[in-house]
C-alpha cells in the first residue's frame, strides 16, 4: 500500500467510525449510565433518565447523530514509534471530518477567529484538534475521537496556585467548577483533573483524565484515593442528571497528573456531558483495524 | 392531564404556571440563540420571524438540506446561560413569551419574565432524536448566512416535551433556587477532602 492510498483507506474507516461514535456510546458509558439511574429516586430524575435512553435508542433505530452538538473533533492519538504511515494521518482526519459531516451528518459548528463564518464541514484552523503521543518499539496507531461539545467546554478551567495554598485549592476548585457552570453541562458527566505546574499541560492532563476508560484509576495510590474521594464528595451535594436536585452529578473523577515545578501547583478542570462521545480505535501496519474497546460486536 | 400550550400564546395561557410544572408546546418554535441574540438585541436588527406571543428555542439543529427540502435530523436545547447577557432585552424587544433551552438563566432573564410575561423551560439536554420527533416539519429558514447551528429554523411542532418550567411568569427561578441549596452543601462535602490532604505535601 502506497501512502496516497493508506490515506484514502484511513479516512474511509475514520469518517465511517465518525459516523458510528456520534450515534452509539461507547459500552462502558452506556453501562454506567445504566447503573446510575437504578441509585436515582425522584420522579423528575427518572424522567430525565428515561428520556436519555428513549433519545439514545431511537438514535441507533433512526441512525442520527444522539445528540444535535456534534462538538468539534478531536483525536487524541497514541503512534508507534514504528507504525508505518505516521505521515499521513492528520491529512486523512481532516478528509474523514469534512466527509463525515456530510454522510454522518455533522452539524455545521467550526468557525474561524477573525474570519467569522461557519466553514461548513467541520475543518479549519488547527481543526480537528490533534493530541500526538509516540509510544517507542510499538507499531499501532491507536486514535481516540472525542466530540466537544460546546455545553461541557464551557465549564473547563484552568489556575495556578501557590505551594501554600497546598493540595485544598485542588478540592476546592474542582467542587466550584463542578458546582457552578458544570450544572449547564448536562451531568452526569466525568470530571478531569489535571494536576500540574503551569495552566497549559494542567489543561491537557484534565483532558486526558476524562478520556480515560471509566473503571481505570490513576497510578498512585494517594491519586486514586483523591479520585475516590471527589467522587463520593461531588455526589454528595445533591445534584442530579441535568443539574437538577439527584444523587449523581459524576459519573466518575478521573485525575492524571505530571510532576510540579516546586513552586506552583496548577489545577485543570474539564468535565464532559453523560453523552460521552469517546471511542477508541486501534490500527496495525496493514490499516486493519479494531474498536471492540469501545464498542463491542459491532460493526461500520 | 397533560397542560399543552399552543402558539400565539396569551399572558393569560402562562401566568397560572409555576417553576417545576412540566408542559408540552403545539404550533410554531423558532430556534434562536448567541447569533440571533445579537443581531436583534446589539445590532438593533429587526428578525425576520416575528417572535410576539411565539416561542423561542435555544437550540442549533443538524439539518440534512437538499434542493427539494430541509430535513431536520437532530435537534436539542444549548445551554441557556449564554444567552443571559441578551435575554432580558429579547423578551422586551420582541413579546416572546416562551423561551426553551437548557440549565440555568440568571436574575436580569427571571426580572424580565415577571415584567413582561414569559418563561423560560427546560428540554432535556442531548435528547436530540427524542426532540426531532416532536418536530412535524420545517417550516422556513432565515438568516442561513450565520451558519446551520446560528440561524432562525422555523419549525412545526407537535406537543413538543416535556418542558419543565424554569422560570415562571412570576420572577420565580428554579435553577437560582437549587443553586443556592447546592452552595450550602458544598463546604460540609469539600471539608472531609481537604482534611484527609493536608499532610500531603509534609515529607
Amino acid at each position: 500500500m502506497d501512502k496516497h492510498e493508506a490515506k484514502t483507506k484511513l479516512a474511509n474507516i475514520m469518517e465511517k467510525f465518525i459516523g458510528l461514535a456520534c450515534k452509539r456510546l461507547p459500552d462502558d458509558v452506556y453501562a454506567k449510565l445504566k447503573e446510575l439511574r437504578e441509585r436515582e429516586e425522584s420522579e423528575i430524575q427518572k424522567v430525565i433518565y428515561d428520556t436519555y435512553f428513549d433519545n439514545l435508542d431511537k438514535a441507533l433505530k433512526l441512525n442520527r447523530p444522539a445528540c444535535q452538538d456534534t462538538g468539534l473533533l478531536h483525536f487524541y492519538i497514541n503512534c508507534g514509534s514504528e507504525f508505518k504511515y505516521i505521515g499521513i494521518v492528520e491529512a486523512a482526519l481532516r478528509e474523514a471530518v469534512a466527509n463525515a459531516t456530510v454522510s454522518a451528518p455533522l452539524r455545521q459548528n467550526a468557525v474561524n477567529y477573525f474570519e467569522e463564518r461557519n466553514t461548513e464541514d467541520n475543518t479549519g484552523e488547527r481543526m480537528p484538534w490533534i493530541h500526538w503521543e509516540i509510544v517507542p518499539d510499538n507499531d499501532e496507531l491507536e486514535i481516540c475521537v472525542y466530540f466537544a461539545g460546546a455545553g461541557c467546554c464551557l465549564p473547563g478551567r484552568a489556575q495556578v496556585f501557590k505551594p501554600s495554598d497546598g493540595y485544598a485549592a485542588i478540592i476546592k476548585y474542582v467542587f466550584d467548577a463542578v458546582s457552578d457552570l458544570g450544572l449547564n453541562a448536562c451531568p452526569p458527566f466525568v470530571v478531569g483533573v489535571g494536576l500540574g505546574h503551569n495552566v497549559e499541560n494542567a489543561a491537557v492532563l484534565s483532558k486526558m483524565a476524562y478520556l480515560r476508560p471509566l473503571g481505570t484509576t490513576h497510578a498512585h495510590p494517594k491519586g486514586a484515593k483523591l479520585e475516590r474521594d471527589l467522587l463520593e464528595g461531588l455526589n454528595s451535594l445533591g445534584i442530579g442528571a441535568q443539574g437538577l436536585p439527584g444523587k449523581q452529578v459524576a459519573m466518575e473523577v478521573h485525575v492524571e497528573s505530571s510532576a510540579r515545578h516546586t513552586a506552583t501547583i496548577a489545577v485543570g478542570v474539564s468535565v464532559s456531558c453523560y453523552m460521552h462521545r469517546r471511542g477508541f480505535i486501534k490500527f496495525n501496519n496493514d490499516l486493519e483495524f479494531d474498536f471492540s474497546k469501545s464498542y463491542k460486536g459491532v460493526s461500520i | 392531564m397533560k397542560k399543552i400550550l399552543q402558539t400565539p400564546i396569551k399572558d393569560s395561557d402562562i401566568i397560572d404556571l409555576h417553576i417545576g410544572d412540566i408542559i408540552y408546546l403545539t404550533g410554531v418554535l423558532v430556534t434562536g440563540r448567541d447569533d440571533v441574540h445579537r443581531r436583534v438585541v446589539r445590532e438593533n436588527l429587526t428578525s425576520p420571524y416575528d417572535f410576539n406571543g411565539g416561542a423561542i428555542f435555544h437550540a442549533g439543529p443538524i439539518v440534512k438540506e437538499t434542493e427539494q427540502e430541509n430535513i431536520l435530523i437532530s435537534i436539542g436545547p444549548t445551554s441557556s446561560i449564554r444567552m443571559e447577557a441578551d435575554e432580558a432585552e429579547f423578551i422586551k424587544k420582541t413579546g416572546v413569551k416562551l423561551i426553551i433551552g437548557k440549565g440555568g438563566m440568571g436574575e436580569r432573564t427571571a426580572q424580565a419574565c415577571k415584567e413582561f410575561k414569559a418563561l423560560h423551560c427546560l428540554f432535556v439536554g442531548g435528547a436530540a432524536v427524542t426532540a426531532a420527533s416532536h418536530v412535524e416539519k420545517i417550516l422556513a429558514c432565515y438568516w442561513r448566512e450565520l451558519g446551520m447551528p446560528e440561524c432562525e429554523w422555523v419549525l412545526k411542532v407537535n406537543e413538543f416535551g416535556p418542558l419543565i418550567v424554569n422560570i415562571d411568569a412570576h420572577g420565580n427561578n428554579l435553577f437560582a433556587q437549587n443553586k443556592l441549596k447546592y452552595a450550602e452543601n458544598k463546604a460540609i462535602c469539600e471539608e472531609p477532602i481537604i482534611e484527609s490532604v493536608k499532610d500531603y505535601m509534609n515529607i
